[in-house]
């Protein structure tokens, strides 16, 4: 057989029916819903009076609408609260698994996911939300949809897709001291652009990524689709299965050991073909600082936000130049000389114990910066909230002066109370710096969890390096 | 869904590359629990000079007049034209209904991210990719002619300018020939059944830990 790439092998093993023009029927085997994009999908059942496929395949919990501060209340905002309400009866209409608001396994899908063990590697997982990218750090087909096939999943568990092209990102070297797999993905994104990755997915793989910890790199994949690939992935190594053991949906007995010799077969061939090859240096990349409204408008920190004649063509040059009016920005101006109002870790992207760890390395026996009004921290699940109180991270911070919340999407969407005034400044350990991402007229610098940390102590950028040094 | 045949409308241009689905349609409406009535808010906050929220009557507020929609002269346009990477960022349908709602059946950009793309095609919404020249000279034509029209024809996958000149497009054969007929997505693959019942009964022999 011809050497295979990571993303055939799951491709291969999902075929259902191949349409006359290529397009495929793929099995979906997880499918992980939460209270936004799921309440028309379960309309549409009902309209049609049609039963989900296969209950079990299926984990729902409420994580962009939920409040980060006391819970007990309920939700304080009503169409916040109708939205979640509707997922808990939709749940409970269709039988389907899920973590409420007062479940302490509710956090956000994408870290529940791996975190019970519901995601593992070989399997096709989809979410009605883009970052579903994120669980291809374990060698698993994962990507976001909307919510006419997020219904069409229910009913079917297949989706109609068409394959992608294939795109190698091989990350050589150890990446520096203080430098995180944030630094790495943004690099990568910087490089090759937010569309640079459209129709592809995206294999990471190199010295550098096999070195990163699960956490790591469900923190590139994550970020996967901000390079424009619906799905990222990284090979089945040791540490994949080690994360896997004894996670409370992941095989057991006999048929753990059968589970881990498919598994080890999840890896690139040698010699399989992709259609396109990026490299880069694991040791030449920096703490990174995003100064636009799009994560490909990213810099070293030790670099100046550029000019608009820098840009590489006549519409990326006014773009620089809207998102410099935007973000209030002069160009030539020394990122780090950028103050920060706000501080926000937490995300999809950077929310797990090894985040906070990171940020806590920082953030232990300093201060929050007198100019930053607000720093939270807000861990991406309960049970990553309860490792972290285990571990006293929460006193780290709390004596610091950041915030320590209730797990949930919080500030990286501001769909819920947590958001940017008009100008403030934030950094963020998010995935997104859109024009109003985080809040109307907000202003969001995508950092690692340390450079956040070190951002909330210095009230402005610093290269985290110098601060841990 | 509404069928996709052909079309005669009016262009709207949106002259910025990686235009994000939370342009498109802000966070705070997704709140709803419907599948309409996103038009409104369609672009909100370039749209309008105050901050919207749900349930406001959009009628009421200020518009930005500096936003290119706003302009009389593009008032009823139904043919969108846009740059690179249109539609990024996140998974939501909200933006291709709100798109919908505003009037639009037709979008044209040198790219478009990958899940709006599939979304818009569950929505009777057609997205057509174009080379990067061809899309700067249809803005360059949209600017120069108030009224600018083009007709889109999805059985032969042309586009005609007013001056007769006639563009080709790529469209994938199956989802043309649902977009053409207004196809229910569920109903066709319910169509595969026993084929889908067949592949688990493979799959729960080789990783039946996938089914426990
Ligand atoms: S944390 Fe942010 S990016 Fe992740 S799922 Fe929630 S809203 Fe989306």
């Amino acid at each position: 057989m011809q050497p295979r790439t990571l993303y055939d092998k799951l491709w291969d093993d999902h075929v259902v029916h191949v349409a006359p023009d290529g397009t495929t029927l793929l099995y979906i085997d997880r499918h992980l819903v939460h209270e936004v994009t799921s309440p028309q999908a379960f309309d549409g059942l009902r309209l049609h009076g049609r039963m989900p496929w296969r209950v079990a395949s299926v984990l729902a919990t409420p994580d962009h609408n939920v409040p980060t501060l006391d819970r007990t209340a309920g939700i304080a905002d009503p169409v916040s609260r109708t939205q979640v309400e509707t997922l808990d009866a939709n749940c409970r209409e269709f039988g389907l698994d899920e973590f409420r608001m007062d479940d302490r396994r509710q956090g956000i899908v994408h870290v529940i996911g791996p975190e019970q063990g519901f995601t593992q590697p070989g399997v096709t997982l989809v979410c009605g939300d883009s970052h579903t990218s994120t669980h291809g750090a374990f060698a698993a087909l994962a990507f976001g949809i909307g919510t006419s096939e997020v219904e069409h999943v229910l009913a079917t568990q297949c989706l109609w897709q068409k394959k992608s092209k294939t795109l190698l990102v091989r990350v050589d070297g150890r990446l520096g001291p203080g430098v995180t797999a944030k630094d790495l993905v943004l690099a990568v994104i910087g490089r090759i652009g937010t569309a640079g990755g459209t129709g592809y997915a995206i294999e990471f793989a190199g010295e550098a990524v096999r070195a990163l910890s699960m956490e790591g790199r469900m923190t590139i994949c994550n970020m996967a689709i901000e390079a424009g690939a619906r799905a990222g992935m990284v090979a089945v190594d040791d540490t994949t299965i080690a994360y896997l053991r004894g996670r409370p949906r992941a095989p057991k007995g006999e048929l753990w050991d059968r589970a881990v010799a498919y598994w080890r077969t999840l890896v690139s061939d040698p010699g399989a073909r992709f259609d396109r090859v990026v490299e880069l240096d694991a040791a030449a990349i920096l703490p990174q600082v995003t100064w636009g409204t799009s994560p490909e408008m990213v810099a070293p920190v030790d670099a100046r936000v550029p000019h608009p004649d820098e840009a590489p063509d006549a519409v990326r040059k006014a773009d620089w130049q809207r998102a410099l009016h935007y973000m209030g920005l002069e160009p030539g101006t020394a990122i780090a000389d950028i103050a920060v109002d706000k501080v926000f870790i937490g995300s999809c992207t950077n929310s797990r114990i090894e985040d906070l760890r990171e940020a806590a390395a920082v953030a232990r026996g300093r201060r929050v910066a007198d100019n930053v009004r607000l720093a939270m921290v807000v861990p991406g699940s309960g049970l990553v909230k309860a490792q972290a109180e285990a571990e006293g991270l929460d006193r780290v911070f709390r004596d610091a002066g950041f915030e320590w919340r209730e797990p949930g999407c919080s500030m990286c969407l501001a769909m819920n109370a947590d958001r940017l005034e008009p100008g403030e400044r934030c950094a963020s350990t998010s995935n997104r710096n859109f024009e109003g991402r985080q809040g109307q007229g907000g202003r969001t610098h995508l950092v690692s969890p340390a450079m956040a940390a070190a951002a909330a102590v210095h009230g402005h950028f610093v290269d985290v390096r110098e601060v841990l040094s | 869904m509404r069928p996709f045949t052909t079309l005669h409308g009016l262009v709207a241009p949106l002259d910025r590359a990686n235009v994000d689905t939370d342009a498109i349609i802000p966070k705070q409406f997704l709140k709803s629990i419907q599948r309409t009535g996103f038009g409104p808010n369609a672009f909100d906050e370039w749209r309008y000079l105050n901050h919207g929220e749900p349930g406001m009557d959009n009628a009421k507020r200020p518009l930005n007049p500096d936003f290119v929609l706003n302009q009389p002269r593009y008032q009823g346009a139904s043919v969108l034209l846009a740059r690179d990477n249109f539609g990024c960022g996140s998974s939501r349908e909200h933006a291709p209904w709100a798109l919908e709602d505003y009037g639009f059946r037709a979008l044209i950009a040198p790219s478009f991210a990958d899940i709006f793309y599939n979304n818009c095609f569950k929505n009777g919404l057609l997205p057509i990719v174009l080379p990067a020249d061809t899309v700067d000279r249809l803005f360059r034509e949209t600017f120069a002619h108030e009224g600018y029209r083009l007709t889109i024809d999805l059985a032969a996958q042309t586009i005609t300018t007013p001056a007769g000149e006639i563009i080709a497009f790529e469209v994938d054969g199956e989802r043309k020939h649902r977009l053409l007929n207004g196809l229910d997505d569920i109903a066709l693959t319910l169509q595969y059944t026993d084929e889908i019942k067949a592949y688990e009964s493979r799959r729960k022999v080789e990783a039946p830990w996938l089914f426990v």
